[in-house]
């Protein structure tokens, strides 16, 4: 029997004339547009970064004002996971930004598990989206898993701290995760080159895995992405504050001696951040959130909850492919043997429970007849004693009857005899 | 008791007024020592600072010290000695450096190490001068001055800064600096330094020069000056560049020099005036009849005697 359905070859087919499904991205786009966009973005850094600031000026909004201080402004003594929602309108498009803030990051003396409420927090996101996924109605599903990581660095210039270390290695295959070097304005141009170059060598060294710009086939953009990965990672500086420079108005901050711009290429890297960030790369950074983070995620969620736990992981990713049907009657089937074998188990332990007890009596039965001869021998031995010492005192009796016998003659005897003195006596 | 009678007028010259220059000619022989223990968490720019501080390689990594920026698992300890000379005067400097303070995950009791040191080097004093064959001249190893680092974040003092400053106020002069203070502009800067030493009010944290040990108005109004502007905002560089003909010490930026020396870019030229032209004798002074002689007391007092001690006595009755 030849196999079932014989694939079909495709092939590129002219068309005739116009169809019309040239038409489908627009169709795409105008649904997006309707539904709106959501991501979320979260920043983790130590306080006094810059990282208010620095969203303030990707954003061009005042997330952080004066009336609402940011959390860096507010000290806290733990580490907290807070998230603020903003709705962004442009050219028709709606985006619900998410922003999430770890105020408390790295503060403290001890930082041990200062990482633990963030990764927390990430996976309680997946998790409500895979209920929500998993619901009989799917109808409203939002989208709140975190899509991309800043992870704030010093700007000490000499290598990546510890707790930079400790932090991306456990949450690099969670989440997006895109180093950014704070306040860049602190170094000179040498000095952050350098810098660059130690970080990355750090990174491969500890093999974290950041978030990969994706090579598109387009010439024009491959040279871009090129540069964004030459110059990871992205040395950024904020500002809202606009600054009058050589009669243009820029965002920047004045120093005595000049002025660091913001969005110039030249002074640091912030242009390339948002425009990887938002123009270019928001859709991939949510692919890659949805395909790879969450499958991750929900991956090792379901095979926890499936197997037993101490299975072997070849088992685990068979076990994987399979549906939820045939995974209930493989455990039925695993069952049913377990409790043969622990059947089978029990006969035994019950055999020799029942040799042990037959032996045991017939240790014990031996025991008795033991002693009941050792009695018997006892008695018997008692016994001739005691005839012994019947004989004995039968002996003894018949001596002194005997001997009595011959005092009674010599009573006898002496008493005729007194008789006859009497008698004697009397004729006197 | 005689009581010296209120200054008869001289009737002619005499020459007492000649001591001074022949103190100043018997201390150039003699030469000075200086300790300066700088703590700061890496990449605060500690060690570029000393070196322009004393315009001269004087750091650890100047030394020959492999220049590997390795971030060590404990806080380590270590001293370099130069002898620097400047106009006749001889003058030892050791900077005590401390790599790996605050820059692991868990930094608890990361200040113990340099607490011990410091009692270390009075314990070593206090032994050669209880000696009964005392040396002519006791080398003094004590720490003079620790320059702590605070980092420029614009926010407030970290948790571990009060930590520090708390424990170690008392023991030895501690000078906060703002490095690397290029990061910010003049108003945050400002804003940072008053909440700073607002904070470091709050915290009852007594830093040099300390009120306390003002001798007369002349020198509180001095020193109040000074630390109305504490903790000064510096910036160090051992580079120099062209700017308006000059050359200049500095941080070539793409849009412009920080200069080190110009008092609007930034405090160093403040630092350096109050810590080496004017307040350094003072600071000798400070630690030797003030700060050792708590330590002194304390251990005589403790031990009713002096005994050898180890190590952890050391810490219970010092800290």
């Amino acid at each position: 029997m030849s196999s079932g359905v014989r694939s079909m070859v495709s092939m590129m087919t002219n068309l005739e004339g116009y169809v019309g499904f040239a038409n489908l991205p627009n169709q795409v786009y105008r649904k997006s547009v309707k539904r709106g966009f959501e991501f979320t973005l979260m920043v983790v850094g130590e306080s006094g970064l810059g990282k208010s600031t620095l969203i303030n000026s990707l954003f061009l909004t005042d997330l952080y004002s004066k009336d609402y201080p940011g959390p860096s402004l507010r000290i806290k003594k733990t580490v907290q996971v807070e998230q603020s929602k903003v709705l962004v309108k442009e050219g028709g498009v709606q985006l619900t930004l998410t922003i999430v803030d770890t105020p408390g990051f790295g503060d403290a003396v001890d930082n041990s598990n200062c990482w633990q409420p963030v990764i927390n927090y990430i996976d309680s996101k997946c998790e409500d989206f895979l209920n929500a996924e998993s619901r009989v109605n799917r109808r409203l599903m939002p989208d709140n898993r975190v899509h991309c990581c800043l992870y704030f660095i010093a700007p000490s210039g000499h290598g990546l701290k510890p707790l930079d270390i400790e932090f991306m290695k456990r949450l690099h295959d969670k989440v997006n995760v895109i180093p950014l070097i704070a306040k860049a304005d602190t170094l000179t141009p040498e000095e952050c080159q350098l810098f660059k170059k130690q970080i990355m060598k750090e990174i491969q060294e500890h093999k974290i895995q950041i978030y990969e710009f994706p090579d598109i086939e387009d010439d024009e953009d491959s040279k871009l992405i090129r540069k964004i990965k030459e110059r990871m990672p992205l040395a950024v500086v904020g500002s809202n504050v606009v600054i009058e420079v050589n009669g243009k108005k820029v965002r920047g901050r004045q120093y005595p001696w000049g002025v660091a711009e913001v969005e110039n290429g030249e002074h640091c890297d912030f242009t390339v951040l948002r425009n990887m960030l938002i123009r270019t790369h928001m859709q991939d950074l949510k692919d890659v959130t949805n395909n790879v983070h969450y499958e991750n995620y929900r991956s090792r969620k379901l095979a926890a909850v499936t197997c037993n736990g101490g299975v072997d992981t070849s088992k685990t990713k068979n076990q994987m492919t399979r549906s939820p049907l045939a995974q209930m009657e493989e455990e039925r089937r695993e069952h049913v043997m377990k409790m043969k074998k622990m059947e089978t188990e029990m006969e035994q332990v019950f055999e020799m429970k029942v040799k042990e007890k037959k032996q045991k009596l017939k240790d014990s039965e031996a025991e008795l007849e033991r002693r009941h001869e050792q009695m018997k021998k006892n008695l018997e031995a008692q016994y001739k004693e005691l005839e012994e010492k019947k004989r004995h005192h039968e002996e003894e009796k018949s001596n002194w009857e005997a001997q009595q016998r011959i005092l009674e003659q010599q009573k006898l005897d002496a008493s005729k005899t007194m008789e006859k003195n009497k008698k004697k006596g009397k004729i006197f | 008791p005689t009581v010296p009678r209120a200054g008869s007028t001289l009737l002619g010259y005499i020459g007492i007024d000649t001591i001074i220059e022949q103190m100043r000619k018997k201390t150039m022989k003699a030469g000075f020592d200086f300790n300066i223990m700088i703590v700061g968490h890496s990449g605060l720019g500690k060690s570029t600072l000393v070196n322009t501080l004393f315009k001269s390689q004087v750091s650890r990594w100047s030394s020959g010290w492999g220049g590997e920026h390795k971030i060590p698992k404990t806080v380590e300890i270590k001293a370099v000695s130069h002898v620097i000379e400047e106009g006749g005067v001889k003058m030892k400097l050791t900077v005590i450096d401390t790599p790996g303070f605050g820059d692991q995950i868990n930094n608890e009791n990361c200040w113990d190490p340099i607490s011990k040191y410091i009692n270390e080097q009075y314990e070593k004093f206090l032994k050669e001068e209880v000696n009964i064959a005392r040396k002519k001249r006791i080398p003094d190893t004590r720490v003079h001055c620790c320059l702590y680092f605070i980092s420029p974040t614009g926010h407030s003092l970290r948790q571990l800064d009060i930590e520090f400053m708390k424990h170690l106020s008392r023991v030895v002069n501690i000078i906060p600096v703002i490095a690397k203070s290029d990061t910010m502009t003049p108003d945050e800067k400002n804003e940072f330094k008053h909440r700073v030493r607002k904070e470091l009010e709050t915290h009852g944290i007594e830093y040099y020069p300390q009120n306390e040990f003002d001798d007369d108005m002349e020198d509180k109004n001095e020193n109040d000056k000074i630390r109305e502007a504490m903790p000064f905002a510096v910036v160090g560089s051992d580079k120099e560049f062209q700017v308006n003909g000059k050359r200049v010490l500095g941080r070539k930026t793409a849009w412009g020099v920080v200069e080190v020396e110009n008092p609007n870019h930034c405090e160093f030229a403040l630092l350096r005036d109050f810590l080496i032209r004017s307040h350094l004798q003072d600071l000798k002074e400070v630690t030797h009849n003030i700060h050792y002689e708590t330590y002194r007391a304390r251990r005589l007092n403790d031990n009713g005697g002096l005994h050898p001690i180890s190590a952890n006595n050391t810490q219970e009755s010092n800290l």
